[in-house]
C-alpha cells in the first residue's frame, strides 16, 4: 500500500473501486456551479462498520454493514444548497449536483483549473485497520472483557461489553482546487457492569476507550481486562456512595475525561457558526479575559491515533492545533470553510460532518487544557470541604446563555484536605464565560481521555476527545440532594 | 416504492445459505429542509436514501448486517455477512422470532402518510419558514437575533418480512415548522424555540402562532437569576414533563428489566407512583408519531396500561425480553435497519387531570416552574435524578422572575410518589406526551 501522501486519485479507494477520475469530479463540480455560486464541493464516503457485543456471557449481537454515498454542496454568499445520493452512478451524482445548485442564482465567477492533491502526513498509519482483522480475534475482546468483569468481585452480577469499529474512506473534491483522500480507522471497546451488595440497590460502572488505532492497542496497551476492571471498580465504589451535596462549593476535577468541562463550558461556544451569527455567549469576546490566567485551552486534531484526530477535516482542510484560550484570554474560534469565508478568517480544520448525508459545520476534535505546575496531591490537600470528581457521564450546554451542565458518575467528598466518602451521581452546573475564572490551581498531570467521546450537535454525532490536568474550581454549583 | 420481492428474495437467499430463520427490513426515505435566518434563505437540503437490513438465525446463533447497496451483488454480500457473523456469535437459548400466532398488523388506514408534505413547492416552504421567523421578530423588540426558522418534511416507507410468512409495509410522512429566536438584554442573551410537527402539513400550527410562542418563551428567560439552594415544589411544563415520561419508559422497557438495570425491576403489581399517575403506551392512535400497524418484528401494535393509578401493571416488551421474563410480547419491538430488536414505545403518555396549568401554578406558594432541562443526570439503575434546569420562580401563585444555572434533584422513586393531580393540557406533539406535572418536593441547587 502506498502512503496516503503519495497517492493519486487513480490509486485511491474511490478511483480503484468506482473508477472515479479527475475529469468526473470536475464535471460534477461544474454541474453544481451551473446556476452560479461561490464554491462547491463533493464528499464521497464509504463506511464499513462492525459491532460485536456480549451480554450475560453470551455473544448475542454481531452486526456488520456498509453505507456509501456522495454529498454535493453549493455555497452562494451565506446560502448553502445540499443534496446527496446513495448511488454513485454519474446520473445520480449529476442529479444531486443540480438539486444543490438550486440555491444559487446568477453566473458563477469560478474558473476551475485542476486539483491540488494535498496530503502531508498520516496520523493513523495502520497497515491493517481493526475492521480488516478476523472476526474471531475481535469477538475475543468482548469475551475477555466479560470474564474479567465477572472475576473482579463477587458482587458483580451482570456484565455487558461491546466492541465497535469502522473504516471510513473519504474523498473530498472542491471547486477551489482541493482534492484529498483519507482512510479513517476507528475502534472502541466499552464495558458496563452492574454490582449489588446483598439486597441493596444495584449500581452501574462503565469504562471504555480506543481511538484510530490498530487491534494491537487492545491486545497490548488498553486491554479488555483494563476496561472491565475499571468498570467493575466504579460499580463497586458506588455501592457505598452517600447522597451528593447540594449548593455552591469547591470542586476538584481529576485528570482525563473530566475535560468534558472544557468541551461544554467553552468548546461549543467557540464554534464559529455560533459566533458568525452572534448567538454565542462568547461572541465578540476575542481578546477578553474569559478564564483564570492559569487556564490555556487548545483544540488539537493532529494528535497521533486519537479518537478526535483527522488528517484532513470533512472539507479537505488539514487539521491543526488551535489555541482557544491562552492564559485566560480568549484567542480564537473553531472554523469550517463557510464561517471562515464569511468572517474573513483563516481555516482551522474543524469542518466536520457525521456522514455524506450531512452538511459540515464547525466541530471540536481533541479539546484539552494544558498542564500547570501544581502537584495533584497539593490541590486536594488545599480544600477543607468540597467535591472531587473522578469521572463523568455526559454534558450539555446552552451556547447562548452559556449555561452548561455535566454529570459526575464517580465523585467523592473532600473533607479536611482528604478524599473521603464516594457520593452518588450529581450534575454540576455553571456559566461558560464565568466558570473558568474560578480555576485557582492547575495540576502538572494532563491526561487525555481513553477514547470514548461522542459529541452531538444539531442532530450530527462525531467522535471527539477531551483532556484536562487535575484542577481546582473555587466555586461551582453541585446538584445533589443532601443539605 | 419498495419492492417486496427484494425482501422475500433476500430471505430465500439467507435460508439457502444455511439460515434457519431470517428477518429483512427495507427502508427508504426522502428528506427536505429549508432554513431561513435573519430573513434570508440560508440552507436548502433535498435528498433521498435507501437501505436494507438482514438478521439471520442459524440455530440459536444470530448474525445481522445492513447495506445501502441494493444491487444483486450488494444483497449477496449482505447475506454472506450475516451468515458469517452468526458463526462467531454464541448459542443464545432465548434467541428467536415471534411465534407465528403473534404476527399480524392492524387493519385500516392509520393516517400515517399524507401526500401534502411532498406536494408543496419549495418557494412556499421557504415562505412558511420566513413568516415564522418574522412573527418572532414582530412579537417583541427584544428579539434582535435568531438562529433561524426551518421547514422540514420527510416521507418514507418501511417494509418488514420474515421467514415465518410475515410481510408488511407502511408509508409515513412528517412535516415540521420551528424557530429559535435570540433575545438580548444588556450583555446577556437567551434563546428558546417553538415548533409544530405533524404527519400532515394541514395539521401544522400557523407561522404566526409558532413565531409568537417562540418569542414569548425566549423573552421570559431574560434577566434570569440563580436562587438559593432549597427544597420546594417543582412544576414541569408539558415539554419537560415529557422527559419524565421518557425516564419512566427507560425504567419499564424489557432490556433494563431482565438485566435488573432498572429501579422498577421486580416491581410489577407494586405501588410505584402516586394514585394521580396513569401511564399508557398506545401504538394504535390514528395519525400520531408513535403509531404503526406492526412493530419492528411483525407483531401488531397495541395499547398497554403501564402504570394504573400508581400501580405498575406492565413492562414494555419485545419477543426476546418477554421470553427472558416468561411473559408475552407487548408489541414494542424496535430496531433501526437491522440487529436484534430493542424495545421502543408507541404513543407514551400520562393521563391528564382536570386542572388548568394556571390553576396548578396558582396553587404553589413558593416553587419552581421548569421550562428547560439539560444534561443526562438520570440513573435508571438507582433512580438518582439530578439535571440542569431553567424556568420561572413562583411566589404566591405567580411567576416572580426567571431562573437559570440551577439543578433540580431527587430520586425517580420519590418523584413518582410525589406527583400531584396532573394538568388538563395533554397534547400529542410527538410520540411522548404529558400534561403539566407538579412534583411535591425536589432539591433546587443554586447559590
Amino acid at each position: 500500500m502506498l502512503p496516503l501522501n503519495q497517492m493519486a486519485l487513480s490509486d485511491s479507494f474511490f478511483g480503484q473501486k468506482f473508477g472515479i477520475t479527475e475529469h468526473d469530479l470536475e464535471s460534477y463540480l461544474s454541474e453544481a456551479l451551473a446556476a452560479g455560486g461561490d464554491y462547491a464541493d463533493l464528499y464521497f464516503e464509504y463506511l464499513a462498520t462492525s459491532n460485536l457485543s456480549i451480554d450475560e456471557s453470551i455473544v448475542k449481537s454481531a452486526v456488520q454493514g456498509v453505507s456509501l454515498g456522495v454529498g454535493v454542496r453549493v455555497i452562494a454568499g451565506e446560502r448553502t444548497g445540499y443534496a446527496y445520493s446513495g448511488d454513485l452512478s454519474p446520473d445520480k451524482i449529476r442529479h444531486a449536483a443540480r438539486v444543490a445548485a438550486c440555491i444559487a442564482k446568477g453566473p458563477s465567477q469560478i474558473e476551475k483549473t485542476g486539483f491540488d492533491e494535498s496530503h502531508k502526513r498520516n496520523l493513523y498509519p495502520l497497515l491493517t485497520a481493526p475492521h480488516e482483522t478476523s472476526l474471531t480475534e475481535r469477538v475475543d475482546l468482548v469475551k475477555r472483557a466479560d470474564r474479567a468483569a465477572r472475576a473482579y468481585d463477587k458482587r458483580v452480577f451482570h456484565a455487558q461489553a461491546s466492541y465497535i469499529d469502522s473504516l471510513r474512506y473519504v474523498l473530498v473534491a472542491t471547486s477551489d482546487g482541493v482534492l484529498s483522500f483519507d482512510r479513517q480507522p476507528l475502534a472502541r471497546l466499552g464495558v458496563s457492569v452492574l454490582a449489588r451488595d446483598g439486597d441493596g440497590s444495584p449500581q452501574r460502572g462503565y469504562a471504555g476507550g480506543g481511538g484510530r488505532v490498530a487491534l494491537d492497542f487492545f491486545l497490548n496497551e488498553k486491554t479488555p481486562e483494563h476496561f472491565a476492571q475499571e468498570a467493575a471498580r466504579q460499580a463497586i465504589v458506588q455501592l457505598d456512595a452517600v447522597p451528593a451535596p447540594a449548593g455552591e462549593m469547591t470542586v476538584v476535577l481529576g485528570p482525563g475525561w473530566p475535560g468534558i468541562l472544557l468541551h461544554e463550558a467553552v468548546g461549543h461556544g467557540l464554534e464559529a457558526d455560533f459566533n458568525r451569527k452572534k448567538v454565542s455567549a462568547f461572541s465578540d469576546r476575542i481578546g477578553q479575559l474569559v478564564a483564570s490566567p492559569l487556564v490555556t485551552v487548545v483544540d488539537d486534531g493532529t494528535i497521533r491515533n486519537r479518537r478526535g484526530s483527522l488528517n484532513v477535516d470533512d472539507e479537505g482542510v488539514p487539521t491543526e492545533r488551535n489555541l482557544l484560550i491562552e492564559n485566560g484570554v480568549l484567542r480564537g474560534y473553531l472554523f469550517d470553510k463557510l464561517s471562515s469565508r464569511l468572517l474573513r478568517s483563516g481555516t482551522t480544520g474543524n469542518g466536520r460532518r457525521e456522514s455524506y448525508q450531512h452538511i459540515p459545520m464547525p466541530r471540536m476534535t481533541n479539546t484539552f487544557m494544558l498542564a500547570g505546575d501544581s502537584d495533584p496531591g497539593d490541590i486536594v490537600r488545599s480544600v477543607p470541604r468540597g467535591l472531587y470528581c473522578a469521572s463523568f457521564g455526559g454534558g450539555q450546554v446552552d451556547i447562548t446563555s452559556g449555561n452548561f451542565v455535566f454529570s459526575a458518575s464517580e465523585s467523592y467528598l473532600i473533607e479536611d484536605g482528604k478524599i473521603t466518602r464516594p457520593v452518588r451521581g450529581a450534575t454540576l452546573t455553571g456559566n461558560g464565560p464565568e466558570a473558568l475564572k474560578y480555576v485557582s490551581m492547575v495540576g502538572n498531570d494532563l491526561q487525555l481521555d481513553e477514547g470514548v467521546g461522542i459529541c452531538g450537535k444539531e442532530g450530527q454525532s462525531v467522535p471527539v476527545g477531551v483532556g484536562i490536568p487535575t484542577i481546582k474550581l473555587d466555586r461551582m454549583t453541585v446538584g445533589g440532594t443532601a443539605g | 416504492m419498495i419492492d417486496p420481492e427484494l425482501a422475500t428474495e433476500t430471505i430465500r437467499l439467507a435460508l439457502d445459505r444455511g439460515a434457519t430463520d431470517a428477518e429483512c427490513t427495507l427502508a427508504e426515505g426522502e428528506e427536505f429542509s429549508a432554513l431561513v435566518r435573519m430573513r434570508s434563505l440560508e440552507t436548502l437540503k433535498d435528498a433521498g436514501s435507501r437501505a436494507a437490513g438482514l438478521r439471520v438465525l442459524v440455530g440459536q446463533r444470530v448474525g445481522s448486517s445492513y447495506t445501502s447497496d441494493l444491487s444483486a451483488e450488494g444483497i449477496r454480500k449482505l447475506v454472506d455477512s450475516a451468515i458469517e457473523l452468526a458463526a462467531i456469535s454464541s448459542e443464545d437459548p432465548h434467541a428467536g422470532l415471534p411465534d407465528p400466532s403473534e404476527l399480524g398488523k392492524l387493519a385500516g388506514d392509520l393516517q400515517l402518510f399524507s401526500a401534502d408534505v411532498n406536494t408543496l413547492d419549495t418557494d412556499h416552504r421557504i415562505e412558511q419558514a420566513r413568516q415564522t421567523e418574522e412573527a418572532a421578530f414582530a412579537a417583541d423588540p427584544r428579539i434582535t437575533n435568531s438562529e433561524g426558522a426551518s421547514f422540514s418534511a420527510y416521507s418514507g416507507e418501511r417494509l418488514f418480512a420474515n421467514s415465518r410468512g410475515f410481510l408488511g409495509s407502511y408509508r409515513t410522512s412528517s412535516c415540521s415548522l420551528s424557530t429559535t429566536p435570540v433575545a438580548r438584554q444588556g450583555e446577556f442573551m437567551e434563546r428558546d424555540y417553538w415548533y409544530s410537527s405533524a404527519r400532515s402539513y394541514s395539521r401544522i400550527e400557523s407561522p404566526a402562532h409558532i413565531g409568537r410562542r417562540a418569542a414569548e418563551r425566549t423573552v421570559r428567560r431574560l434577566g434570569a437569576r440563580k436562587v438559593a439552594t432549597q427544597k420546594v415544589p417543582v412544576i414541569f411544563d408539558p415539554q419537560t414533563a415529557r422527559s419524565l415520561l421518557g425516564n419512566i419508559f427507560d425504567a419499564v422497557e424489557g432490556d433494563a428489566i431482565y438485566r435488573q438495570a432498572s429501579f422498577l425491576a421486580g416491581k410489577l403489581g407494586d405501588r410505584v407512583a402516586s394514585e394521580n399517575v396513569t401511564v399508557i403506551d398506545d401504538g394504535t392512535l390514528s395519525g400520531l408519531f408513535g403509531t404503526s400497524p406492526f412493530d419492528d418484528e411483525g407483531v401488531p401494535s397495541r395499547r398497554t396500561v403501564v402504570i394504573d393509578r400508581g400501580v405498575l401493571r406492565s413492562y414494555l416488551l419485545n419477543t426476546y425480553t418477554a421470553l427472558k421474563l416468561a411473559m408475552k410480547t407487548t408489541g414494542n419491538a424496535a430496531r433501526g435497519i437491522t440487529g436484534n430488536t430493542g424495545v421502543g414505545h408507541g404513543n407514551l403518555f400520562l393521563e391528564k387531570g382536570e386542572r388548568s396549568p394556571d390553576e396548578l401554578v396558582r396553587g404553589i406558594r413558593k416553587g419552581l416552574y421548569v421550562t428547560e432541562l439539560i444534561g443526562s443526570g438520570v440513573n435508571i439503575v438507582t433512580g438518582d435524578y439530578s439535571r440542569g434546569a431553567a424556568g420561572q420562580w413562583i411566589e404566591n401563585g405567580e411567576f416572580a422572575y426567571p431562573v437559570s444555572e440551577i439543578t433540580i434533584a431527587s430520586t425517580l422513586q420519590r418523584m413518582l410518589m410525589d406527583i400531584e393531580p396532573p394538568g388538563s393540557d395533554l397534547e400529542f406533539r410527538s410520540s411522548v406526551a404529558s400534561p403539566t406535572l407538579v412534583i411535591r418536593e425536589m432539591t433546587v441547587s443554586g447559590q
